[in-house]
Formats: structure tokens, C-alpha cells, sequence
């Protein structure tokens, strides 16, 4: 190929949505509330789950289409990296794609990833050619690790999914940020639009909120929230914040006041 | 005026028992020789105006609560369905479950119970439970007794056809009221959510309450019937198949063992799976859809409930042209589609 040709391909789509916000799925009272969030939360990448809905079924993906959003599979409700890895290679084929959010569930009780088997079915399913977006535990070394494997991004978890608790560790979040040069997603444990803002001042690159949105009293409210959030996160983090100080310091200082 | 109805459901049923009470020469179609396809021989038959999240839609909220208001007059004129209104109790077991659950007693403006409370009222709840509430509106009937009542009044006008295609009949009036089977049947949107439901059956007098439940993250309902039948309800599931799963039976069983630990005594009679007609706002689609043809379908979860104002809404809009206005934010013409 000359360069010539090169430069004439179409720009290829960027990984994550440009106004760093990825919605999921589950959750949603009606396919109503979640069309009228998708559309409030302007992302253009949502993430549905496999195992939970039919690829040729009625209702959610007709409308994902007519939304032109892209999907991002997801292997929710695996425990075993076997079971992950032919959970990702079915969605590939029902939804044409190589990008996978991978999941593999320690428990019931906690949802929190069981990085073993994550680890083994990332490195699988880079070399069989997927994106891989891994879900994991705010654990640095982890994220690392998943990162030297070849994934696309890291998504590390605030807390545990559908707990709204929010970021339980930033300061590990912000470790993974130094630790690893792909992109950080802050996925599971975003309760409101504050949790949102934060994990994007502590230099995320973008992050997905499902229940917090879809359950919501007025889901496409909370997606309005999130989307201002995650923009004024990002800004701040740009903007550069003031070190914290152990004790005041007066806004206007005395510097250049006449005296008499 | 002659009037043909697709689909001998609970829906079609009642709407062709009103027409003909009201002096309609009326044929209800329907491929099944007893009408055991659709979703309300699956159904428990909560009537629960309150009970299912409609914290978005006020209209169906209200729509909801004008049939369960008709409830009582439509049972009476049916003979014994097993309308029973002692009430539904909500039960949480963890402290997730109560701050999941309270969202909608205070919705619903429902006073909390603490779970001494709740025990004396129904003795059988696990000590473990936390918290509930008493919904004394929200009531039963036993769907399939009202299935066979409704026949019986539309004895001798009930045929075994199915209908691929409205044109084929020669009806004056139709009345499309086919649950899923109306997607095709009219282009509207509405599709098949599935949802598997048991029946156990132990000595009667275990429970005499609808119970409307979380435990441990697992939402169910059970609904106790005076014979001793306990209906456990139910999962939720976007999927067109009509296996039950390990997986679903487990969640329900769960659940229903860890409110009420008794019932693992009963004997499992059935396991069943239907599929709820869905829209996407998760209200009914009632109305004139095009020429001779109207359409009562997409009742969702809330088929059983809606049964009595859908018949008398779709009686007054076919015999007379006009029907209350609660119908209009129920049209289809809010798809687009018609």
C-alpha cells in the first residue's frame, strides 16, 4: 500500500465516545426511558450484555440501530475465563465486532471481577484478535498487567456494580492512570453525577454508568447529569487544580496595596 | 353489528363478552382449542395498580388504578374467579432490600411495618425479614378461573382459527387483541417478554396475603390461592424461547424460601414460561388502528389488571365511536403507527 492510499482510508472511529461517557443496558424500567437516556446522554456506545438479551431478538438492538450507536458486548454473568472467552467470541459473530468488555465475576454477592480468569481470558481473546476492555478491580498491578497483555483500555471498578457507592479508592485510580498507558474507564459504582465528575478529575478517560441512570426515578434526568458531570470532571482535570493546603490562604493577597 | 376478535386471551375474551352483553354479534378467533397460549395461564394474578415501578407514567398509573377500581363489579359478574382482597404485604429481607423496596412504598404513600408487625399479620414470614408494608388495594384473582368463565359466556362464539392476516375475515368491525401475536398482525411494537413462573402446592392457609418481595436482591411475588396452590412469579427476561432455565427456577425458588421458609415443604406442580406483550413504554396500546380495525393488546405485566376498563373501553369505542378520554394517552398513534 503507498502512502497515497494510506491517507485516503476513512479515519478509523475512536475507541471510546468522544464525550467520554458509555452507557449500559440493564436495568431500564422500559425501552422507552432507556431510548429517551441513550439520547440525553449524546454517547454513541453503549454496552449490552449477551447472555441477557437474544442478538436477533425484538426490542433493545432495533432500537440501538436506530439510535446509530455502537455496541459494545459485554460478558456479564461469566465466572470462569472459558466461559468468557466463548461468551466473546459468540458476540462477535451476533453483533459483528471485535470490541468485547470483558467481565469475569468473582461472586454473586459482590460482582467484583476475579482477576485470575480475567487475566486468562484477556491474553486469549487479544491474541484471537478482539479489543479487549477488561472490567477489574481498582488493583494498579492488575491494571497493568491487563494493559502489558495487549487490552485496548482498562476499566476498573469505583465499587461494586449496581452499589452506587461510588469510588471507593481514588487514590488507586489515579495509581492506574500512571501505571498504564491505554485508556481508564471508571465502570460500576457510580451512584450520582458527583462520583462521575470525580473519577474524571482523578484523570479517567472516560466512564460507563448503567444503573445509576436506568434506575433512577427519571432516567433521562440522570443521564443529562452524568454528561455535564463527566465534561466538567474532564475540564477541571485539564484546568489544572490547586494543591491542597494545610491552612489558608487568602484569595487577594497584600501584595501591591498602598499604604499611607 | 357483527365483530370478530383475534385472540381469545384474557384480553380478547373480556372484550368480547362486553360486546356481546351489549348486543354485538360477536366471533373470538383463536388457534388454541382452550386459549393456553397466552400470558395469562401463565400469569399469577396480582393486581397490582401500585406495585410495578411506574414512577415515569403517570397516565398508566392512573389507568391502572381506574381498572383496579372496576375489579370488584367485573368479578361479581364472572362467579367464584378467586377475586380475593385481603391485600398485599411488601417484605425486604436485607437492608439493600429495604432501600430498594422503600422506594415504592413511599411512592405509593404506604406506611412502613416492622417485621413483628409483619409476622402478626402473616405468621409464616421468616424472622428475618426486615421491614415491609401493607397495600390493601393491591389484590388477586386467579387468571385462569377468569379465562373459564369468560368462555363460558362466549359459548358456541368462540372458533379455532388462526388468523395470519385481518383481511381474511369478513367481519364488519375487528378487534385485534392477539398479545405478541399483534406485532405481525398490525406492525405495532410490541414483543414477547419472557417470564417463568412455579406453582407449588401445600396445606391451605400458609399464607394469606400476596406477598411482593426482595430478598437479597431477588425480587418475587407470591400468591396464595385459598385452595393451596402458591403462585411464585416471576423473572424478566428480553428472550423469545420458551425454556425454563436452572438459573430462572433457582432465583424464584431462592427467594420465596428465604421469605418463607415453609413453603420448601410444598410440592413444585408446574413451571411454566410465557411472554408478556411489551411496548416500549410499557403501556397498553387501546384504540382505532385503521378502517374496521381497532386494537387492545400490549398490556405487559399488567394484562390481568387491565382487563376489565380495556373491555369497556374498546366495547364503547367500537359501538359508539367514542370512549372516556383516559384512552388517549394509550393510542396507537403515539408510535407513529397509525
Amino acid at each position: 500500500m503507498t502512502i497515497a492510499e494510506k491517507t485516503t482510508e476513512a479515519p478509523a472511529v475512536p475507541l471510546l465516545p468522544e464525550n467520554g461517557l458509555i452507557l449500559g443496558t440493564g436495568g431500564a424500567n422500559s425501552l422507552a426511558a432507556l431510548e429517551e437516556a441513550i439520547i440525553a446522554s449524546e454517547t454513541d456506545l453503549v454496552t449490552v450484555a449477551l447472555r441477557r438479551i437474544e442478538a436477533a431478538g425484538p426490542g433493545l438492538l432495533p432500537m440501538l440501530e436506530r439510535l446509530k450507536v455502537r455496541i459494545l458486548p459485554n460478558t456479564a454473568g461469566c465466572f470462569t475465563a472459558g466461559d468468557a472467552i466463548k461468551t466473546a467470541q459468540m458476540a462477535r459473530e451476533a453483533f459483528e465486532t471485535n470490541l468485547i468488555k470483558l467481565e469475569v465475576i468473582g461472586d454473586e454477592r459482590t460482582l467484583l471481577p476475579d482477576g485470575v480468569e480475567l487475566l486468562r481470558a484477556a491474553e486469549a481473546l487479544v491474541v484471537d484478535g478482539f479489543t479487549v476492555l477488561p472490567y477489574t478491580t481498582d488493583d494498579p498491578i492488575l491494571a497493568r498487567r491487563l494493559a502489558d497483555a495487549g487490552c485496548a483500555a482498562v476499566m476498573p471498578a469505583g465499587s461494586p456494580i449496581g452499589s452506587g457507592l461510588g469510588i471507593s479508592n481514588p487514590h488507586h485510580i489515579e495509581l492506574i492512570r500512571q501505571n498504564v498507558d491505554v485508556p481508564v474507564v471508571l465502570d460500576a459504582g457510580i451512584g450520582t453525577a458527583s462520583d462521575a465528575a470525580l473519577a474524571m478529575e482523578l484523570g479517567c478517560d472516560a466512564v460507563l454508568v448503567a444503573s445509576a441512570i436506568t434506575r433512577a426515578d427519571t432516567p433521562a434526568a440522570m443521564a443529562t447529569a452524568m454528561r455535564h458531570a463527566v465534561a466538567a470532571g474532564r475540564l477541571a482535570r485539564q484546568a489544572g487544580r490547586i494543591p491542597r493546603r494545610f491552612h489558608a490562604i487568602a484569595s487577594t493577597s497584600d501584595e501591591g496595596i498602598p499604604v499611607w | 353489528m357483527r365483530v370478530g376478535v383475534v385472540g381469545g386471551g384474557i384480553i380478547g375474551l373480556a372484550v368480547g363478552a362486553e360486546l356481546l352483553r351489549r348486543g354485538a354479534d360477536v366471533t373470538v378467533y383463536d388457534p388454541a382449542p382452550d386459549g393456553t397460549g397466552g400470558a395469562w395461564h401463565v400469569a399469577a394474578g396480582m393486581l397490582a395498580p401500585g406495585g410495578e415501578s411506574v414512577f415515569e407514567f403517570p397516565q398508566l398509573e392512573r389507568l391502572l388504578r381506574a381498572s383496579n377500581e372496576l375489579w370488584p363489579e367485573f368479578a361479581a359478574g364472572l362467579g367464584d374467579v378467586g377475586y380475593d382482597d385481603a391485600g398485599t404485604l411488601g417484605v425486604a429481607l436485607t437492608a439493600d432490600d429495604v432501600a430498594e423496596m422503600a422506594r415504592e412504598w413511599k411512592h405509593q404513600k404506604l406506611s412502613p411495618l416492622t417485621g413483628s408487625q409483619l409476622r402478626d399479620r402473616e405468621p409464616a414470614l421468616s424472622p428475618r425479614i426486615r421491614a415491609g408494608a401493607y397495600s390493601p388495594a393491591e389484590r388477586q384473582v386467579d387468571p385462569r378461573r377468569v379465562v373459564r368463565s369468560l368462555r363460558r359466556q362466549l359459548n358456541g362464539r368462540i372458533r379455532q382459527r388462526a388468523v395470519d392476516d385481518v383481511s381474511a375475515l369478513d367481519d364488519e368491525t375487528i378487534v385485534v387483541a392477539a398479545g405478541c401475536g399483534t406485532a405481525d398482525l398490525t406492525g405495532l411494537p410490541i414483543r414477547p417478554v419472557k417470564g417463568q413462573v412455579l406453582r407449588l402446592r401445600g396445606e391451605p392457609g400458609l399464607l394469606t396475603h400476596v406477598l411482593d418481595g426482595a430478598a437479597d436482591g431477588r425480587h418475587v411475588y407470591l400468591v396464595p390461592r385459598a385452595d393451596g396452590e402458591v403462585v411464585v412469579g416471576a423473572t424478566q427476561e428480553e428472550r423469545t424461547d420458551h425454556q425454563p432455565t436452572a438459573g430462572g427456577v433457582h432465583d424464584l425458588l431462592r427467594a420465596a424460601l428465604d421469605l418463607v421458609p415453609g413453603l420448601a415443604e410444598h410440592e413444585l406442580t408446574e413451571i411454566t414460561v410465557g411472554h408478556r406483550p411489551g411496548t416500549p413504554d410499557n403501556a397498553p396500546i387501546i384504540g382505532h388502528v385503521k378502517d374496521n380495525v381497532f386494537v387492545a393488546a400490549g398490556h405487559h405485566r399488567n394484562g390481568v389488571l387491565l382487563t376489565p376498563i380495556t373491555a369497556r373501553l374498546v366495547a364503547d369505542l367500537v359501538l359508539t365511536g367514542t370512549a372516556d378520554p383516559i384512552i388517549d394517552d394509550f393510542t396507537p398513534g403515539r408510535f407513529g403507527c397509525a
